[in-house]
C-alpha cells in the first residue's frame, strides 16, 4: 500500500538483480556417483537413521525418521547402496553425522516409492502429517520444517496464507522458473495448505520483475476467487516474511512476534509447489531447483539436483573451470545478499539450498569494492535502506565499543533479521551487518551463562 | 573437476553497492569549484592566492597530524580540501593570506584531528577555522573590498600580501581611489542592520554586493546544492528545513514591524546562509541521521541565524546557527530513534 499504491514496504535496497537464468527451462543434472545426505539439514532435531551400511535402497525410500516433532524424515535421492554412515562436512563448517549412498550404475532411477493418496479426503491433521511425512522443509533457504509452520498455535486463527513468490535476491530465478513451469502443482500445494491451516484466502506475493510469472498464475486460479496473486514492488528484502506481509496487507508483524498473531502464515512458493507435487503422490523430497549461475559458472541455469549431490560433482557438470587466469573464486550457498560462502566442494546440496552461485576473483572485487574500510561518516545510507528501521550506523558504533547490552537493550538488535542492507550501501566499506551477527552471537552466549 | 584456484571465504552480503566515501566528496569539491571560479571573476587573484594558502594549509596540517599520529594519509578522502574550500568561501576576499593559513590550521586541528579525524569532528571543521579567525582577528574578518573592482586580475589588495604576524594596512584609501561611484563596502547584512538599507535583491543574486567570498552568489550556490542533492551527495531536507523556519520567522517578523524588519526574501540572500544551508549544515559527520532529527536540526539552524541577526551583536548569525546545531546533533539523534518496525509506539528516548 505504497504512497503510489504499489505495493510495497519502506526503505530497502534496489540491487542489480542480475537473473540471467530466468528465460532457460529447468534442466536436470546427471547423478553424482556418490550421494551425502546430513541428518540435519532440517531446523530442529537430527533425523534418525533407518538404514545400514551396506544395506540397498530404492529412489524415495525412507533413509531416516524424524526425532519428535521439529524435525523431518530423510527419503533416498537414488537408487543405491549405504555406503556409510559417518562424519562429513557441512556448509555451516563443523562435519555432522551423514548418510552416504553409493548410486547404482545403470539404474533407471525411476522412483516407485510412495502410496498415492487422495488429499480431499483428509483433515488438517492429516495433512499436517503427510507434510511431514514428505520430509519438507522451507525451500526458500530457511530449511524450517513446513509441517512445524503449518501448525498453528493453540487459540490463534489465521485468516491468510502468504505465498512468497517474491525471491528478492539477486541471481536467484528458481522459484521464478517453478512459478511458470509448476503453475498447477503450486495451486495444489496452496489449495492443501490452505486446508491444513484453515485460511479463507491465500495471496502469491510476485515481485513485479516477474509479471511472465503473475500471468501465469493467474490462468490457473480456482474460480472460486480464494486465490490471488498480487504485484509487489522490486526492491530487496521483499521476500522477508514481515515485509511481504507488510505490502500485501499494509499490517506490522509486532516486533519480536510472529506472523500468525496477525492471523497470518508465508509459505514459499517452491515449498507449496513441492508439495502440491508431492503430497498426493505419496512421495518424499528427494530432489529439488537449484539455480546455478554466477560469473563462475559456463552453463548457468535452473537445475533438478537430487537432495545430496556434492557441489563438486554439481559445478563439474555445469562448468565452472574458467581458466587459469582466475585466481580466486567465493562459492555461495543461496542469494549474494544472505548466501553462506563455503570452504569445501565436498559438501553436498541439502534440502534448503536455493542456489549455487560462483563468483570469480577480479569480477568479486569490483562488485564487492573491496576497499579499506572508513571511520563512519554518519551519511545516514544504512538508516534509509534499514527494512526494519533500525539504526545500523550507531549499532556500528556501539559494536565497535563492544557496547553489546546497549546495542540489544536500547538499540533493538534483536529485530535485525540480517538482510545486509546496511552494509552493501555503506560508503566507508563497515561491515555492519557482520558486526550485528557477532553481536546477536555474543548476546545469546552470555544469556546461556 | 580440477579446482586449483583459491576458495575465498566471506560472510554475507557478497555484493556491495560501489559508492564510496571519496567519492562523494570528490562530487562535493566539484560543485565547489564553481563557486570558487565565480569569486575568482569577482575578486581576482587575491582571492585565488587565498584558496590557494587555505586549501594548501589544511592539507598539509592534516598529513602532518596524520604522521604524527603514525596513521596513514587520510588526504585521498578529499574532505580537507573540502574543508579547505569551504573556509576560503567563509573568508573576506582581502583577508591577509597568512591569517588564512592560522584559520586553516585551527580548522583541522581544532576541528577535526583533535577528535580523530574525519567522522568523529563534533563540529564543521571549516566553521571551527573561521569561529578561530573571528575572535582572533575582528578586524581584518569584518573588512571588505568591492567586487569587480577594476585591476583585480593583475594585482593583489594591499592586505592580501601582509606578512606574516604583521597588521594589515588599511584598504580604505585604496578602495576609494580605484571606485568612480564611491559605493559603500559593507556586507548587504551590515548595512540593513547599521544604516537600516535594503541591498537589491537581484544585487545579492548576481554577486554585485559585497561580501564574503562565497556569500555573493545564491543562484550559483544553489545550482551547485541541487547536483548534489539530485545526485544523493546531499540531504535536501537540511537546506530546506532552515529556509524554510528561517523565512516563516523573519516573515513573522516582517508583518510585525515592516519598517524594522526586511522582507523575508532578504534573510535567504543576504549574508552566509545560502551557503551555510546547503554546504556546511550538511556536512554527514556533524548533522542527524534520523529522518525526524533531521528536520529539527535544519528548523533549529534557521531560527537561531534570525535571532542572531535580528537581535545579536554580530550581523552574521549562520555560523553560531550551526555550530549550536552540531553540538545539538548527538542529542537529537538519540531523542529520535526512528520507529522500528512492528514497534506500536515510536522509538522515542531511546536513552
Amino acid at each position: 500500500m505504497g504512497l503510489f499504491n504499489r505495493h510495497s514496504f519502506a526503505r530497502g535496497i534496489h540491487p542489480e538483480a542480475n537473473k540471467r537464468t530466468s528465460e532457460t527451462p529447468i534442466r536436470r543434472l546427471p547423478f553424482a556417483p556418490r550421494h551425502i545426505l546430513p541428518l540435519n539439514q532440517h531446523i530442529g532435531k537430527p533425523a534418525v537413521p533407518l538404514v545400514k551400511s551396506g544395506q540397498e535402497v530404492r529412489r524415495g525410500q525412507p533413509i531416516a525418521r524424524a526425532d519428535g516433532f521439529l524435525s523431518v524424515p530423510l527419503h533416498a535421492p537414488v537408487d543405491g547402496v549405504v555406503e556409510a554412515i559417518k562424519l562429513a562436512p557441512s556448509a555451516r563448517g563443523p562435519w555432522v553425522e551423514s548418510i552416504v549412498i553409493r548410486t547404482l550404475e545403470g539404474s533407471p532411477q525411476v522412483q516407485h516409492w510412495g502410496e498415492p493418496c487422495d488429499m480431499d479426503a483428509l483433515g488438517p491433521q492429516e495433512i499436517i502429517a503427510a507434510v511431514q511425512a514428505t520430509g519438507m522443509v522451507g525451500l526458500g533457504g530457511a530449511a524450517f520444517p513446513s509441517h512445524a509452520k503449518l501448525t498453528i498455535p493453540e487459540g490463534r486463527k489465521i485468516h491468510t496464507l502468504v505465498v512468497n513468490g517474491c525471491e528478492c535476491e539477486p541471481y536467484l530465478t528458481c522459484d521464478h522458473r517453478m512459478m511458470l513451469e509448476l503453475a498447477d502443482d503450486l495451486i495444489a500445494g496452496t489449495r492443501h495448505a490452505m486446508r491444513a491451516i484453515g485460511a479463507k484466502q491465500a495471496i502469491i506475493g510476485v515481485e513485479d520483475n516477474k509479471l511472465d510469472a503473475v500471468y501465469a498464475l493467474r490462468q490457473k486460479l480456482p474460480q472460486d476467487g480464494s486465490i490471488r496473486v498480487q504485484a509487489v514492488e522490486t526492491k530487496y528484502p521483499q521476500g522477508a516474511e514481515k515485509m511481504l506481509i507488510k505490502s500485501l496487507l499494509g499490517r506490522e508483524v509486532p516486533a519480536g512476534g510472529l506472523p500468525s498473531q496477525l492471523g497470518v502464515v508465508v509459505n514459499n512458493v517452491g515449498t507449496l509447489a513441492m508439495l502440491g507435487r508431492l503430497l498426493p503422490l505419496g512421495q518424499g523430497l528427494t530432489e529439488r531447483v537449484v539455480t546455478l549461475t554466477g560469473p563462475g559458472i559456463d552453463r548457468p541455469g535452473d537445475y533438478w539436483v537430487p537432495i545430496g549431490t556434492p557441489l563438486r560433482h554439481v559445478l563439474a557438470a555445469v562448468g565452472s573451470d574458467n581458466g587459469a587466469q582466475v585466481t580466486a573464486r567465493e562459492v555461495i550457498l543461496g542469494g549474494p545478499m544472505m548466501g553462506q560462502a563455503i570452504a569445501s566442494l565436498d559438501i553436498p546440496v541439502t534440502k534448503g539450498v536455493s542456489g549455487i552461485l560462483v563468483m570469480l576473483g577480479p569480477s568479486l572485487k569490483e562488485e564487492r569494492g573491496d576497499r579499506p574500510m572508513l571511520p563512519c561518516i554518519r551519511c545516514g545510507e544504512c538508516l534509509n535502506a534499514c527494512p526494519m528501521g533500525l539504526n545500523p550506523s550507531m549499532l556500528g558504533l556501539l559494536a565497535g565499543a563492544h557496547e553489546y547490552d546497549r546495542m540489544g537493550e536500547e538499540y533493538h538488535l534483536g529485530d535485525c533479521f540480517e538482510c545486509g542492507c546496511c552494509t552493501f550501501v555503506c560508503p566507508s566499506n563497515i561491515p555492519l551487518v557482520q558486526q550485528f551477527r557477532a553481536a546477536k552471537t555474543i548476546l545469546r552466549d552470555r544469556a546461556q551463562i | 573437476m580440477t579446482m586449483k584456484t583459491r576458495i575465498e571465504l566471506r560472510s554475507a552480503p557478497h555484493i556491495k553497492r560501489n559508492v564510496q566515501v571519496d567519492e562523494i566528496m570528490l562530487h562535493v569539491v566539484l560543485a565547489l569549484l564553481p563557486i570558487m571560479i565565480f569569486s575568482f571573476m569577482q575578486y581576482g587573484i587575491s582571492i585565488l592566492a587565498l584558496a590557494l594558502v587555505v586549501t594548501g594549509t589544511c592539507l598539509l596540517s592534516e598529513r602532518w597530524f596524520n604522521w604524527m599520529a603514525g596513521r596513514p594519509s587520510t588526504l585521498g578522502d578529499w574532505s580537507a580540501t573540502i574543508t579547505g574550500l569551504l573556509l576560503t568561501l567563509t573568508l573576506p576576499p582581502s583577508f591577509p593570506l597568512w591569517m588564512g593559513a592560522v584559520a586553516a590550521f585551527a580548522a583541522i586541528g581544532l576541528g577535526k584531528m583533535l577528535f580523530g579525524g574525519i567522522g568523529l569532528n563534533v563540529f564543521n571543521p571549516a566553521l571551527v577555522g573561521r569561529a578561530f579567525v573571528q575572535a582572533a582577528f575582528p578586524v581584518s574578518i569584518s573588512t571588505w573590498a568591492p567586487a569587480y573592482l577594476p585591476g583585480r586580475f593583475t594585482e593583489f589588495i594591499p592586505s592580501t600580501l601582509t606578512l606574516p604576524l604583521m597588521v594589515p594596512p588599511d584598504i580604505g584609501p585604496w578602495i576609494k581611489e580605484r571606485l568612480v561611484d564611491g559605493i559603500t563596502h559593507a556586507t548587504p547584512l551590515a548595512r540593513w542592520k547599521f544604516e537600516n538599507q535594503l541591498t537589491a535583491a537581484a544585487d545579492m543574486l548576481t554577486g554585485v554586493a559585497t561580501a564574503s567570498v562565497g556569500e555573493t552568489s545564491a543562484i550559483i550556490i544553489l545550482v551547485c546544492g541541487i547536483y548534489l542533492a539530485i545526485r544523493r551527495f546531499l540531504d535536501w531536507r537540511i537546506p530546506v528545513a532552515i529556509f524554510g523556519s528561517a523565512m516563516l520567522l523573519a516573515l513573522a517578523f516582517h508583518l510585525y514591524e515592516p519598517g524594522r524588519y526586511p522582507p523575508p526574501i532578504f534573510v535567504w540572500l543576504s549574508g552566509g546562509i545560502m551557503l551555510g544551508a546547503i554546504f556546511m549544515a550538511t556536512d554527514m559527520a556533524t548533522s542527524p541521521v534520523t529522518p525526524l532529527g533531521v528536520w529539527i536540526y535544519g528548523a533549529l539552524i534557521g531560527v537561531v541565524t534570525v535571532l542572531i541577526r535580528y537581535f545579536g551583536g554580530l550581523t552574521e548569525g549562520v555560523m553560531y546557527a550551526i555550530l549550536l546545531g552540531n553540538v545539538l546533533t548527538p542529542l537529537i539523534d538519540q531523542y529520535t530513534q526512528p520507529r522500528v518496525f512492528g514497534a506500536r509506539r515510536k522509538g522515542w528516548g531511546a536513552s
